[in-house]
């Protein structure tokens, strides 16, 4: 695969400090800047607050999955053994709370787990998605595994080269660099 | 709170907050707590250590072991294709004795995973750090291990091409599963329990599988960790959408791992049968699968520890502390052996009686006696810290326990059937050939996958153990921050919310 270069998507710099890359985030936030993104080997406490991220709705998304699962266990005990096909097991009851539970408490548990992880990846996250226009720059492959990259994307209303380039060298950044598209030819 | 924790872990391992570099330590800290990781790892060893198990090239010992194992696998494939063409009539089962090895193996088998979602889930709710050198080969363990108890229950049905009556779905008999049964509440538990533990696994395997797809070399390796990394990039705004959704999954699995054993062991005690019918039950079985179930997570893990020399991520103290979950889950099940002799002759009902005291000393007695023998008696060892600390004494032990635990399956299956109410039905149960073949063909299939797994992905979970290394996470000055000093920006006790 041949690669030509085209014009300039971002400016990223690389950390190795949890310290500096959360005062880094915060000093890109004060700076107004909104496309911009850290990328990380693991999870650093602190620093989506210190981008500025508000808190995830995931939380959400589980309830509503929880409810379903539970009120879908309720209804498909209810109607199958009370309604639709009554059979006397024992003189027991039809339909009765108490020897729900184990379904109820199984298909909540069920349909919460399936809606936090196709919500978590696929709609929150948006994967799966196997081309990142920066995969090609050294420094964020290695986010997986021990730097810190900070990236300012071009698309950013306030991204010139300049002012980017300036920004990240005045909150420490190492290897402060202009990444250009990389036109993929087959 | 959480801030206080992390805080309090993050510096444990030092005296001073200054050695807490993470990428290069001051000779002058002395431990007061064993650090997690030996040798003074950075974050960027811990990537080269893991990632190079998946990355080298595999050893003829480890063909010979894979081989070995699809040897045993297959030959239990063949006991299983020979029952399902004849019928479980080629099993010992008889009139009396209607569960036998199949259930034995199933619950042994659903009882092993529960340790590795305890140690994913619990243990993270309670922020036990040291779980992360364990807790990716004991989640591969639980879904591997479901996977053989699924074997047998869905044999033992005698028809397994119908198994799939065992869902609701509208079909043109217009029947319905019975609810009532604790058989169907098993359905539902255990095909839960191995969703989630699979989501859980794969949620924790996606950045790691990223780290490899990153470094991978060959065409068929990127491809392959490419298409399972789902495009992770190690994004922040990813990251903090994933750690809630992991924590989620913690929350989850944690009444989930309780509720599933509970609800193998209604299977016996909502019947009424005298040696099954006690409310004992569920948390009696929960303790003994966490028991068996860090059994065998210490049997694999002494073995991977030797053979991938793992020695500085899985130390001494993690073997330490699963002793001592050993000993206190052994201790749980012989107070629920006491506790059920004990209502047994209190509860006054003679059958009762007669079934517990048939049990210790009827036809079975030698499976009693092994039982205790194995289960109750044997993890008192652990009592030493020298013994706990013994590698050698710890493998041996690990694998009596689970012969232990194997052994109470057995005895509360087949002493309760045995001596039914009438005497006339009174009968005696020996497995053939068959049943064998296919338990042992269980652990073969087992060990396949295990060391597949062991290979082609990472063993330790990276990004887990990266975030608790020393020096990992940014310091920040809470007001609840008391647990460490105020340094510069090296310093790195982490708090967090």
């Amino acid at each position: 695969m041949e690669a030509t270069i085209g014009n300039v998507i971002a400016v990223m710099g690389d950390f190795k400090n949890p310290d500096k890359v959360t005062a880094a985030a915060k000093g890109i936030h004060g700076a107004g800047y909104t496309k911009f993104d850290i990328y990380t080997p693991y999870p650093v406490h602190g620093l989506e607050k210190a981008m500025g991220m508000p808190k995830t709705s995931l939380p959400k998304f589980a309830l509503a999955g929880g409810l379903f699962g539970l009120s879908s266990a309720f209804a498909l005990q209810y109607w199958t053994g009370g309604i639709e096909y009554k059979l006397n097991i024992g003189g027991k009851p039809l339909f009765a709370p108490q020897f729900g539970v184990p379904v109820f408490f199984e298909l909540m548990v069920l349909c919460t787990g399936l809606t936090v992880f196709f919500t978590m990846f696929g709609y929150l996250n948006r994967l799966p998605n196997w081309h990142s226009k920066y995969q090609y720059d050294a420094g964020f492959q290695a986010a997986t595994d021990d730097n810190f990259c900070v990236v300012l994307e071009a698309e950013d209303p306030r991204f010139t080269v300049e002012t980017a380039q300036a920004l990240l060298s005045k909150l420490g950044a190492d290897n402060v660099r202009v990444v250009r598209e990389t036109l993929e030819q087959d | 709170m959480e801030a206080k924790e992390q805080v309090a872990t993050a510096t444990a391992g030092y005296t001073n907050g200054a050695a807490m570099n993470g990428y290069h330590d001051s000779p002058s800290a002395k431990p007061v707590r064993e650090p997690l990781v030996l040798g003074n790892k950075t974050i960027h060893q811990i990537t080269e250590d893991i990632c190079g198990i998946a990355e080298q090239k595999a050893t003829p010992k480890f063909w010979a072991a894979l081989l070995a194992s699809m040897l045993v696998a297959g030959a239990g494939i063949g006991a299983l294709t020979y029952t399902i063409a004849v019928g479980i009539g080629v099993w010992g089962l008889n009139n009396t004795i209607g569960w036998g090895w199949d259930i034995t193996n199933f619950v042994f088998w659903v009882g092993i995973g529960h340790a590795g979602t305890l140690i994913s889930a619990v243990l993270f709710l309670f922020r036990q750090k040291w779980r992360t050198a364990i807790n990716r080969s004991a989640e591969a363990m639980t879904i591997f291990a479901v996977i053989n108890a699924a074997v047998f229950v869905l044999t033992h049905t005698g028809r397994p091409w119908l198994d799939y009556w065992l869902l609701p779905y509208p079909n043109q008999m217009k029947m319905w599963v019975n609810f009532r049964s604790p058989l169907e509440w098993d359905v539902f538990a255990v095909s839960t329990y191995f969703t989630i533990s699979l989501l859980f696994w794969f949620t924790g395997l996606v950045p790691d599988l990223a780290s490899l797809r990153n470094r991978a070399k060959s065409k068929i390796a990127k491809a392959g960790y490419t298409v399972f990394s789902l495009g992770w990039t190690g994004s922040t705004r990813n990251w903090h959408h994933y750690e809630f959704a992991y924590m989620i999954f913690a929350g989850l699995s944690t009444p989930l791992v309780l509720s599933v054993h509970s609800i193998v062991s209604f299977d016996f005690a909502v019947s009424i049968l005298p040696g099954w019918h006690t409310t004992i039950f569920p948390p009696y079985f929960v303790a003994g699968a966490i028991f068996s179930g860090f059994a065998m997570v210490l049997t694999l893990m002494l073995v991977a520890r030797e053979i991938l020399d793992l020695h500085e991520y899985i130390t001494l103290k993690h073997i330490d502390n699963m002793n001592k979950i050993i000993l206190a889950t052994g201790m749980i099940v012989g107070y629920a052996y006491a506790m059920e002799f004990f209502i047994a002759w209190y509860s006054g009902n003679p059958y009762e009686r007669f079934v517990f005291i048939n049990r210790a000393t009827g036809d079975y007695a030698w499976s009693y006696w092994m039982m205790m023998t194995c289960n109750v008696f044997s993890p008192q060892f652990f009592w030493s810290a020298r013994l706990r600390r013994n590698v050698w004494f710890t493998f041996v032990l690990s694998i009596v326990v689970n012969i232990g635990m194997w052994f109470e399956r057995f005895t509360i299956i087949s002493t309760s059937l045995h001596h039914g109410y009438l005497p006339s039905s009174w009968h005696y149960y020996t497995p053939t050939w068959v049943e064998i073949t296919i338990f042992v063909g269980t652990f073969g299939l087992f060990m396949v996958f295990f060391l597949l797994f062991a290979k082609y992905l990472p063993i330790i979970a990276l990004g887990e153990i990266k975030s608790i290394m020393p020096g990992a996470q940014p310091s920040h000055h809470h007001h609840d921050d008391h647990a460490h000093d105020e340094h510069s920006g090296e310093v790195t006790a982490k708090a967090h919310h």
